[in-house]
């Protein structure tokens, strides 16, 4: 096989990918898999947080605040993992040139930044108690609001450039730079053994993890947020991908007026 | 009812102020799916009528 067939044949495999970056392919492929979306978030998400809120014990050590975990820990992580998801489809950008996957990150981008926030507040409430303290310049915590800060400078970045791709490209730059934040509040309790936040709850090492009867339906909220971002990116491309087409429709309008 | 303790106050505002967030979040987002959706077709009813 000649090195030119195997391109092909790698190029092939990733065809079901690529097709996702064509809008016309994506409105309708995003358009069959919504109902999923919304089934996979609401049977999971309802049941996972009724039964971290109404069926968990308290803790010995945090009494019911412990609940709290089913609220900070999901949107903790999906502020971290939506601001990586956004890396991935300005890489893609800025490599391919694909439309799709900037107007995904650019829809990500919201929801990463109320998940931000909702961590943010979350952990402040918890800390009062816990820590005698809404706010320290803890390593984590810091991160998050550097993480916070940068999420809303993406979104003003989109909405001060006027042209589609330059606004595409300083946004996948400032996103790259922000991965730093991003990768800092992840692993931030574990470059400096310092600060009031605890370890991770959720880890692959079973020793680390919280106890089973927490950790259960910790999984199924979080679950429950994965689908419910996949849901909310999805509809918000869909609006973004259809703002670009009127934004074309309305250019030519123009033009021919003029 | 649920006795919550001492961290009743912490426990609900910390879900009251997620759940808040996160119905804003679904909303803006309906909302502003159904006003793109309702722009693009009134543009393209427009490029419609001129092409005849």
């Amino acid at each position: 096989m000649t090195n030119a067939q195997r391109t092909k044949q790698a190029d092939d495999r990733w065809n079901w990918l690529w097709e996702w970056a064509n809008p016309v392919k994506f409105m309708a492929l995003s358009g069959k898999v919504l109902p999923f979306a919304a089934a996979i978030a609401a049977l999971t998400l309802v049941p996972g947080v009724i039964w971290g809120f109404f069926f968990t014990p308290e803790a010995d050590k945090f009494g019911s605040s412990v609940k709290i975990i089913y609220v900070h820990v999901p949107t903790a992580m999906m502020a971290i993992n939506i601001w990586v998801m956004m890396l991935v489809a300005s890489l893609i950008w800025i490599v391919r040139r694909h439309q799709v996957s900037a107007l995904a990150a650019k829809a990500a981008a919201l929801i990463g930044m109320v998940m931000t926030l909702a961590a943010l507040f979350t952990g402040a409430i918890w800390g009062e108690p816990m820590w005698g303290t809404y706010w320290a310049w803890d390593p984590r915590l810091t991160s998050f609001l550097i993480l916070f800060l940068f999420y809303l400078g993406y979104m003003a970045l989109w909405g001060a450039i006027e042209n589609p791709d330059t606004a595409a490209d300083l946004t996948a730059v400032l996103c790259i730079v922000g991965s730093v934040f991003a990768l800092l509040s992840r692993y931030a309790v574990n470059f400096w053994n310092q600060g009031l936040h605890q370890g991770a709850s959720l880890s692959l090492d079973k020793q680390e993890n919280v106890s089973d009867v927490y950790w259960f339906p910790l999984v199924l909220t979080l679950v429950g947020f994965v689908a419910l971002f996949v849901l909310l990116l999805l509809i918000r491309t869909r609006t973004e991908v259809r703002l670009r087409r009127l934004h074309a429709l309305e250019t030519r309008e123009r033009m021919i007026d003029a | 009812m649920l006795d919550l303790g001492k961290y009743a106050g912490a426990v609900m505002s910390s879900w009251g102020v997620t759940i808040l967030l996160l119905v804003l979040l679904g909303v803006i987002t309906w909302r502003q799916s159904v006003n793109a959706r309702a722009r693009l077709k009134a543009a393209e009813d427009r490029r419609k009528a001129r092409n005849g």
